[in-house]
């Protein structure tokens, strides 16, 4: 069962990365991005991460894309782009390269290092074991005690980046429109 | 019987997909969608070795990515939008006031 999972997500993932990439709208790879996130969710729940799959489903597919989606609306940038064009020549077949060797060096470190069940055992506790803590109890010890300062520093986080974006998106008006303003009054 | 090797193969693919979608697209908006899936590459790959090592500090990782990511998408939208009021539909490649 887990397999068959695995399968469809993993065809469902790398479909709506190459629909993100390759679409020449703007719409279709944010919508290609949603299909990539919630097979992604799916796998989380294949991997027992159930609290992070319910947030992947939440922030990502309900807030990143949908706010992804209003700036495309917002802007009228949902126009083709001519892919066809390589800007500088040369750049795909460099890039290709990049990515195949990023690929290679990937999976290679990833294959090489010591997992399974000769790995170090670092909590008694076992995580997929839910029967006594729930993953959210789990992540919830953790994260309000031994990351709680990290925690904190995300609140600080999310309330710059909330400003920084209001000031930077803020129509800051022009000397003489605030006099136009003025003498329609 | 899926290993975390089927995992971490995905990742690495997924990695490599917004990699390249970063190297070669010129739209911002493409770009950033092709960070969040460098982002999800890793978050997978949080998740895996979590369950293998059998340490709940791996799904915590990949909370503080979500939120980082998040706060990430806020600013660089609102670069996007503060761009294109001046310059529509200007390309990655056309900002270059910076330039030395």
């Amino acid at each position: 069962m887990e397999t068959a999972v695995f399968i469809v997500c993993a065809a469902i993932v790398l479909a709506g990365a190459l629909g993100v990439v390759l679409s020449r709208n703007p719409v279709h790879a944010a919508l290609s991005l949603v299909g990539t996130l919630f097979g992604m969710a799916v796998l989380f729940l294949n991997l027992e991460a159930h609290f992070l799959a319910a947030v992947q489903i939440i922030v990502y597919a309900g807030a990143i894309v949908v706010l992804f989606l209003f700036v495309i609306m917002l802007l009228g940038v949902d126009r083709l782009e001519d892919l066809s064009v390589e800007p500088i020549t040369g750049q795909r077949t460099l890039a290709i390269l990049v990515g195949l060797g990023t690929f290679v060096l990937a999976v290679a470190f990833l294959l090489s290092s010591s997992i399974g069940p000769s790995g170090p055992q670092i909590l008694t506790l076992d995580i997929t074991d839910q029967s006594t803590y729930s993953n959210l109890r789990q992540i919830a010890d953790v994260l309000f005690t031994d990351y709680v300062y990290a925690f904190e520093a995300t609140a600080a986080l999310l309330t710059i980046s909330v400003v920084g974006a209001v000031v930077m998106s803020r129509r800051i008006a022009r000397a003489d429109q605030a006099q136009e303003a003025a003498e329609d009054d | 019987m899926v290993t975390a090797s089927w995992y971490l193969i995905l990742a690495a693919g997924l990695f490599t997909i917004g990699a390249v979608g970063l190297l070669v697209r010129r739209n911002p908006l493409i770009m950033f969608m092709c960070v969040e899936l460098m982002l999800n590459a890793v978050n997978l790959t949080f998740i895996t070795f979590g369950r293998e090592l059998n340490d709940i500090g791996g799904q915590v990782s990949v909370f503080f990515v979500l939120v980082v990511a998040a706060a990430e998408v806020v600013v660089g939208l609102a670069i996007v939008v503060a761009i294109n009021r001046r310059r529509p539909q200007a390309t990655a490649d056309d900002l270059s006031a910076l330039r030395g």
